[in-house]
């Protein structure tokens, strides 16, 4: 089997959002970047599947040479070759169509891809690519069996789960819930030294460019500073009378 | 040249969230001078969806599409923007639109722009802000080409009301057959789930054990609230991850969000920060809560929440 995770390179959760003095950039100024949190479940889960029933675990990312240690990353965590697709990550739009040429190459049984990022929050990389390459397609995916050329996914829904089976090929767009948080891998001194050396392809950009363009950005406004109430009674005359929401 | 919206429905009724959908698109309509047309699977006759902006119904009456599948929607949406030759479709932000707008965007070619929290701040280019940064920022984005797939945040726009009727008609449907089978659903039927909540009453680790959610879920059924939780409760497992509320959970815009407990780590506040009144109760006046909420109390929530029920019983009993 062969199962390719898409990784996105993004701010870590911490992190303060700044724009540069036009508001037209983010400024990545004193910003740590890591693994999308929803692809790390998705490469944990992938690796599992290796242990398990053998596969080869490959990483992509989109983006320029600073991506690369986020896949440095992956690779020393266990996956066994990386590719970086040289281009911007713009909208996602063209992330999926520069992602579909590396999997209709690869011919990959498993595409995992996180639910979101959670820069953009666009959502849309997974299921764009499934369209993209004519792969069934399974969104905010929180369970994942896989039996010969058979899958099982759990899907989550509002209020509840839904499962659902394909064949493959498939493309998830995964979540927590995949595998545990306690799961995750903190790559090890061997691990890291092994992804000096494992293979990480850079391919030239591909596919029709974006489709939609970020013009500017805007902070939300400072807050006005909490009301406190001294007991429940006030509180509650404060959230009916005041802020009219009961 | 119309927008379309997919006016989703739940157990035979339309959903809060098409409503509210169906009036951002009248907003968007009276901007481009044009009209909005309600794609639904589900008979119409249940509700007169010109009330809440729409102009004219199409129903997609096919067997296939009475159970959500977001392959055939997806495909149903797309002949029904050809067929009216429609330049935007909109989506909510429930978990079935998220799940075909990316399916339906490839289909026709288009842009997908999810969490639009208002109407365009330009139509030439289109450009409409949405959050991102997990509601950390909000970015203004200028879509290109002739057709968009936008999902509009929950609670952005909220339901408006027209002096309306909406005509019906119906759409001629060829599916294909799909490339998954559904094999089983599992739903809650008697909880509010948060992805529709008004209301949500959220607890941390302040509450020291999941032998404590009694009154956590009290208080939510008083309030007629979902039940949420922050990322170490659902880590420990003392709640479902599908309650968890933050930047790699679920977030929540509510009109009401009450968090018990919680400091409020950076993650939490970005997943909440689209909720309109948010109320914190916490034993440590330091925690970072404090400075994103809207109202407090500095109390321990094994005082504060009981007294809250038994004062929010008198008060409903008072204005009952």
């Amino acid at each position: 089997m062969k199962i390719l995770v898409c990784i996105s390179h993004v701010p870590d959760t911490t992190s303060k959002i700044n724009f540069n003095a036009d508001n037209t950039q983010f400024d990545t100024n004193g910003v740590q970047f890591v693994i999308n949190p929803n692809d790390e479940f998705g490469l944990t889960r992938a690796l599992w599947l290796k242990e398990k029933q053998g596969a080869a675990v490959h990483v992509v990312s989109v983006g320029g040479p600073e991506t690369e240690p986020t896949l440095r990353k992956a690779l020393a965590i266990g996956a066994d070759e990386a590719i970086r697709v040289d281009q911007p990550a713009t909208d996602g739009y063209s992330v999926a169509q520069a992602l579909a040429p590396v999997v209709n190459e690869g011919q990959y049984d498993l595409v995992i891809a996180g639910r979101e990022s959670i820069d953009y929050n666009g959502g849309m990389v997974p299921g764009m690519l499934a369209k993209l390459c004519g792969y069934a397609f399974v969104n905010t995916c929180i369970g994942l069996e896989i039996e010969g050329q058979s899958a099982t996914a759990v899907r989550e829904i509002d209020g509840g789960k839904q499962t659902l089976k394909m064949s493959l090929p498939l493309v998830i767009g995964g979540q927590k819930g995949l595998v545990e948080e306690s799961d995750l891998r903190i790559p090890n001194m061997r691990g890291i030294m092994q992804a000096r050396t494992k293979p990480l392809n850079v391919k030239p950009g591909a596919g029709a460019g974006p489709k939609s363009e970020v013009q500017s950005f805007q902070k939300p406004a400072p807050k006005e500073a909490v009301t406190l109430a001294e007991n429940a009674e006030q509180l509650i005359s404060l959230l009916h009378n005041e802020a009219k929401v009961i | 040249m119309p927008i379309l919206v997919y006016a989703e429905s739940d157990q035979g009724a339309f959903k809060k969230g098409a409503q509210e959908l169906i009036s951002f698109a009248r907003g968007i309509a009276e901007k481009m001078n044009t009209e909005v047309i309600a794609a639904v699977t589900e008979d119409p006759a249940q509700a007169n969806l010109g009330q809440y902006g729409a102009h004219r119904v199409l129903y997609c009456n096919h067997p296939a599409l009475k159970e959500f599948n977001a392959e055939l929607t997806a495909n149903a949406l797309a002949q029904a923007a050809r067929e009216t030759v429609a330049t935007l479709v909109l989506v909510s932000s429930s978990a079935d639109s998220r799940y075909l707008a990316p399916l339906l965007a490839i289909e026709l070619d288009a842009p997908y722009l999810p969490n639009i929290t208002g109407l365009p701040t330009s139509t030439e280019p289109l450009t409409f802000p949405h959050n991102v940064f997990t509601n950390k920022a909000t970015a203004f984005t200028a879509l290109h080409g002739s057709i968009g797939v936008l999902g509009l945040s929950k609670n952005a726009f909220g339901v408006q009301h027209h002096p309306d009727d909406a005509s019906v008609s119906n759409m001629d449907l060829d599916l294909p057959g799909s490339s998954w089978e559904i094999t089983s659903t599992e739903k809650a039927n008697n909880k509010v789930m948060i992805a529709d909540a008004e209301v949500v009453v959220s607890a941390g680790r302040g509450l020291k054990g999941p032998e404590n959610w009694g009154m956590i879920e009290e208080l939510a059924e008083l309030m007629g609230a979902a039940t949420a939780c922050s990322k170490p409760v659902s880590d420990l497992g003392w709640r479902p991850h599908s309650e968890h509320v933050g930047q790699t959970g679920k977030p929540v815009a509510a009109n009401l969000y009450i968090a018990v407990g919680i400091s409020g780590a950076i993650q939490h506040l970005a997943g909440i920060n689209s909720s309109k009144v948010k109320v914190v109760i916490n034993t440590d006046p330091e925690a970072p809560f404090f400075k994103a909420a809207d109202y407090g109390i500095v109390g321990d929530a094994f005082e504060v929440v009981p007294d809250l029920i038994q004062k929010l019983k008198d008060f409903k009993a008072q204005n009952a």
